[in-house]
């Protein structure tokens, strides 16, 4: 009993990892309606920015906050570079793009730190055992910055007028520009803050799978799942299929498929939603007028 | 080709495009002959190594026709092709090594099989449009390698070592001595040969037009009475065939599976090859198999990770300056020299 205790424990930490990454993928999809296949490359690139700097010998929490403000600036960058001139392209060429960014970002990461892996240091340690051993620090930790992140972010959008202007421009742009909101700029914004709570799902789970080049292309396909089940556009939602798919992914892997098929897990989880029900659990159900 | 075809009955043909004329059978005869020679001539002046380089960019054009298929001419995006590649390349390995089958006899079979898994995902497939599509089969290219370790397939599969086989020798009736690496460079030719006949044989007619009608208007091709789901879901089994033949082709032409060989850089292979040749082009296929295999190449020369960063900024670059591709850029290129001549 003891050790499915820790199961579910243990997925509800992964679980926060993969609710704050699917929030990014569904902030970016609510302003712009496209998934960015690249944000587990750019997370990774954001890692190691951050392991750079401690190596340097920066204190950690000094190198967690540049770093979130480093990939913020390059989430803005990206948009303003990469996405904006091919805003009324097809989806094919986003696809396209997003593919191509993922691609550049990933291998950059691999050329410039190289492909061993790295140990990265968690903030959190501990002298004991916690709850009975159920869990351990850097779980705890990690949790708590998911929890601390996700709060932010609900404070910012619901009390906020940038947050506001930021909702507007997603929800209808045209009025939103007529009410003297740069929606542009909001976009941009968008893409930043998505960049910036990816670095953190980074630094958080690096110490627990190592850090190397590849290490985000798993955990983006939980957070697909994660926000898949909770509606691709809604961040409560997105963040509740999070840790459902951590406590899923914990479960089927201890006790029916084990962990060599966990990433088959996520397929399913993918397929079924999308063939079950396309909207998830909380999305609004979308109708098109033809 | 013959001319008859070609002839215009009157007020079929829109005013604003000028009628095509046929070449004159001379002409025809002409290319036909340049191109055999183009293609026969590479395995006798060719040392072994560049000549399995250009079978493996052969076999290459071939899965990005597949993948074109449905994605270029039918508008589903499929991020995850590498998943018919590898199962096309192991039904062969299978076969070939478990059952001693020749490599011929296990072609039709992986074809069939590629068919009907393809069909099959081209119903869900159905429900997702386009973006999410793409997630899906972008997961699925993601998980494959890991589906084909796992344990209960792994006397088949031969898991994580994979399955070796050997090349199919020159049958005796070849006249001269064909050294295997020559006879693999015309089967794939051969075998590709004919799978780009068919398949723009397929697309220049009223299917390939009801395909194409489907990709970019979807109701307005409901409402001229085309069976939109049936065209979609037979594009898709199509396409994993050709993709699966490709895989077959390339399993002995490198005479070795494994599931590492088949990670989510093979999809990814694929698409970028599809976008540089040409989206929804037959011809651009194939420069986007000779760029996806000669291009990394001289990159890996750079740095190890210089091909996908290569891969990427093309990709890009293709997208925002030539988005049909290089077929896009030979065809403006012909029609410039077509107005002034």
């Amino acid at each position: 009993m003891d050790g499915f205790a820790h199961q579910i424990i243990a997925g509800i930490a992964t679980g926060g990892i993969y609710a704050s990454v699917a929030l990014a993928l569904v902030m970016i999809y609510q302003a712009t309606h496209h998934v960015n296949f690249a944000q587990g490359e750019m997370a990774t690139l954001s890692t190691f920015i951050a392991w750079s700097m401690v190596e340097a010998g920066f204190p950690y929490w000094v190198a967690f906050a540049a770093t979130v403000m480093v990939s913020f600036l390059i989430g803005v960058l990206v948009e303003r570079l990469l996405m904006r001139p091919v805003q009324n392209a097809p989806v094919l060429t986003h696809v396209g793009v997003f593919i191509g960014l993922l691609l550049i970002v990933g291998n950059m990461t691999g050329w410039i730190f190289g492909y061993t892996t790295k140990v990265y240091p968690s903030p959190f340690t501990s002298s004991g055992p916690l709850l009975g051993g159920l869990i351990s620090a850097h779980e705890l930790g990690s949790t708590a910055v998911t929890l601390v992140v996700l709060t932010l972010v609900f404070l910012f959008f619901r009390y906020t007028s940038l947050g506001l202007a930021m909702r507007a421009a997603a929800y209808n742009p045209r009025s939103a520009r007529l009410v003297g909101i740069r929606v542009g700029w909001m976009l941009a914004l968008g893409w930043g803050l998505a960049a910036a709570i990816g670095a953190v799902a980074g630094m958080m789970v690096a110490p627990v799978v190592f850090l190397d080049p590849t290490m985000m292309t798993g955990i983006l396909l939980y957070a697909f799942a994660g926000a898949l089940i909770g509606g691709i556009d809604n961040p409560l939602g997105a963040v509740i299929g999070g840790f459902a798919v951590g406590v899923l992914e914990n479960l089927a892997g201890a006790y029916v498929v084990g962990t060599e098929l966990k990433l088959t897990v996520a397929l399913a989880i993918i397929i079924g939603v999308l063939v079950v029900r396309p909207s998830g659990l909380l999305g609004r159900v979308v109708t098109s007028r033809v | 080709m013959s001319a008859s075809e070609n002839v215009a009955i009157p007020g079929t043909i829109p005013q604003a495009m000028p009628a095509r004329r046929g070449m004159p059978a001379w002409q025809v005869a002409l290319v036909v002959l340049g191109g055999l020679v183009v293609a026969i001539a590479p395995a006798f002046i060719l040392e072994s190594f560049p000549l399995f380089q250009l079978t493996m960019a052969v076999i290459m054009g071939l899965a990005v026709l597949g993948l074109n298929m449905v994605t270029g001419f039918n508008g589903q995006i499929s991020l995850g092709h590498g998943a018919f590649f590898a199962l096309g390349a192991y039904a062969t390995a299978i076969l070939m090594s478990h059952l001693d089958w020749s490599f011929w006899a296990t072609l039709p079979f992986s074809a069939a099989v590629c068919g009907v898994v393809g069909y099959g995902i081209g119903f869900p497939a159905l429900r997702l449009g386009g973006l999410y599509l793409a997630l899906t089969t972008f997961s699925l290219a993601v998980a494959v390698p890991q589906i084909l370790k796992h344990k209960s397939i792994e006397d088949w599969t031969g898991g994580v070592q994979g399955l070796f086989l050997v090349k199919p020798d020159a049958p005796a009736w070849m006249p001269g001595a064909l050294t295997p690496d020559q006879w693999m460079y015309f089967v794939a030719v051969g075998v590709a040969g004919v799978c780009f006949l068919l398949c723009w044989n397929l697309i220049r007619g009223r299917i390939g037009r009801a395909l194409m009608a489907t990709r970019d208007h979807q109701t307005a091709a409901e409402a001229m009475g085309m069976d939109t789901a049936t065209l979609k879901t037979r594009a898709f089994a199509v396409s994993a065939m050709v993709t699966g033949i490709a895989g077959s082709l390339s399993a002995v032409a490198v005479e070795f599976v494994a599931p590492d060989s088949f990670s989510l850089m093979v999809s990814i292979t694929l698409f970028v090859g599809m976008v540089v040749g040409g989206v929804a082009s037959i011809l651009g296929s194939l420069f986007g198999g000779l760029f996806v295999l000669f291009v990394p190449n001289i990159a890996e020369a750079i740095s190890k990770a210089a091909p996908g960063v290569i891969y990427g900024i093309l990709l890009i670059a293709f997208l925002f300056i030539l988005p049909d591709g290089f077929a896009g850029l030979l065809r403006r290129i012909a029609g410039r020299l077509r107005r002034r001549g």
